[in-house]
């Protein structure tokens, strides 16, 4: 993860894991198509790490499933993040991260909203139009400084735990 | 309802396609986008409305190319870079080289305009600021003006179609109109056109340059109209200005952030592109107040594209003729009907 010479939030609260996503008899079916769910796109982000501490997203409950919402019909993706804290200096990273690990792993065809959860930050607004600008995301993917960060924090950390 | 119809699919960019452009005389357009590339399109002859890639640029750029534009005497092509640079190439040597590189944006170029005088070309980048360039000789461009009006990323500059006025639009939710200081030849700016409610992502003129029209992220087109000092309608117009005015907003159309309008010079349609990969068509109503101006949806193709459309432009000499770019990768050349 990213360093910085001060921690913005020093002592986050921690939460539990959720556990594996249970596997039905139909989506190990290949003849029924799948659709698209929350709890995928969740699982996407889930393990994207904060980039103050070692820790996951959904550890520090900026991700919930509860506040993913997929429209398959619609190609229609929402997902709401919330800052650890409401002054947040992070939170355009962190969504950012979560916008590119989206973009990288969903069809073409989705349209995604990543926005900071209401009344959760202190700049919201500012931050949701930034996120939401698509020719400003793709000039901030060529930075290859900021690249290197949203990798950082999007690599899964599987190679630590185990 | 008239009809949209698809007359070519172009699939020769890789990543995203940002801008199409075309040339004054209507045989040739180029395109650009995510692959740094610029590439030409031109027709076989007149009756074919076929267009092949005949010229691809590639070395200009490090970076995405956000925008091209032909100059009004279909000579020289500018392209605006998210590298800060903006080039432009001609064919004096019989190939497209580029011979003169503007630099001084402080970071990523947003977009790039001629006017139609051929004095003046127009630069705006993320930095906020909108740069006028006049043209001194041949290859030579001077920085003429460095506009500060905006107070946030600037999206979109276009020319008046016959004098030298400038409009912006911006991250700021602002239009701005510019032009130069009869008594000091500094350049300033005259009217600021407050009424949309997010990002101002185009922008473009009607034939006689007395209306505009604007696209945005609150999902709405508006239009826009000129009155003179004197204006009989009674229009305020402070120190002698003239005043602008929004007299339609269209809205309950576009689904998402509508990224490019395009008003013909020759029809008077307007057409849109939008993120919900929808590209409209509107007309003015018969008889309708030119201070309330109402317009109509003729054409909705709604999977235009199978992502959002970044461009939209009617060609300038051949009615009912538009070509579009995308997301998807893909330029596609229709007509409507």
């Amino acid at each position: 993860q990213c360093k910085l010479d001060q921690l913005e939030n020093q002592n986050p609260n921690v939460y539990n894991k959720t556990g594996e996503r249970l596997v039905t008899t139909e989506e190990e079916d290949d003849n029924v198509v799948d659709e698209f769910d929350s709890r995928e796109v969740f699982d996407l982000i889930r393990d994207i790490t904060d980039p103050e501490h070692p820790l996951t997203l959904e550890e520090l409950h900026v991700v919930q499933e509860s506040l993913i919402q997929v429209d398959n019909d619609n190609n229609d993706i929402q997902v709401n993040f919330t800052p650890t804290i409401p002054h947040c200096s992070m939170a355009t990273l962190i969504g950012l991260s979560i916008r590119v690990k989206l973009l990288r792993c969903l069809p073409a065809r989705f349209k995604v909203k990543v926005e900071v959860t209401k009344g959760t930050h202190n700049a919201e607004n500012a931050v949701n139009k930034q996120l939401a600008d698509k020719e400003r995301v793709a000039a901030a993917l060529e930075n290859t400084h900021l690249i290197k960060v949203i990798n950082q924090c999007i690599a899964s950390r599987l190679c630590l735990i185990g | 309802m008239a009809k949209l119809e698809n007359l070519q699919t172009l699939s020769k960019h890789v990543g995203r396609v940002w801008n199409v452009s075309w040339h004054p005389k209507g045989q040739t357009f180029a395109s650009c986008g995510e692959d740094k590339t610029i590439r030409i399109w031109s027709r076989e002859n007149n009756s074919d409305l076929k267009w092949l890639n005949k010229v691809i640029l590639t070395d200009g750029h490090k970076r995405t190319i956000r925008e091209v534009s032909w100059s009004a005497c279909g000579n020289y092509l500018a392209s605006a870079s998210f590298d800060t640079t903006t080039c432009i190439w001609d064919k004096k040597s019989g190939e497209f080289e580029c011979n003169a590189t503007l630099e001084g944006h402080e970071n990523e170029v947003k977009s790039v305009a001629w006017s139609k005088s051929g004095r003046f070309l127009a630069t705006c980048s993320r930095d906020k600021s909108v740069w006028i360039w006049e043209i001194a000789d041949e290859d030579e461009y001077d920085c003429a003006a460095v506009l500060n009006a905006h107070t946030q990323d600037v999206k979109k500059v276009v020319w008046h179609p016959t004098e030298d006025i400038l409009a912006s639009g911006s991250y700021d939710n602002t239009i701005k109109l510019f032009k130069e200081d009869p008594t000091d030849s500094d350049w300033m700016c005259f009217a600021t056109l407050l009424g949309h409610d997010s990002t101002v992502w185009s922008l473009s003129w009607d034939k006689e340059g007395k209306r505009l029209v604007s696209c945005s992220d609150d999902n709405t087109l508006k239009v826009w109209k000129q009155y003179l000092p004197g204006n009989s309608e009674g229009v305020a117009t402070p120190e002698g200005q003239e005043s602008w005015k929004c007299v339609c907003t269209l809205s309950g159309y576009h689904n998402r952030t509508i990224y490019d309008v395009s008003w013909s010079h020759l029809t008077d349609l307007i057409a849109t592109s939008c993120g919900d990969d929808a590209i409209r068509i509107f007309r003015e109503d018969d008889g309708c107040d030119p201070n309330a101006p109402t317009f109509s949806q003729i054409v909705c193709v709604d999977r235009a594209h199978s992502q959002d459309v970044n461009c939209i432009s009617w060609n300038p000499v051949v009615p009912d003729v538009l070509v579009s770019g995308s997301d998807d990768e893909i330029v596609k050349t229709l007509q409507s009907y």
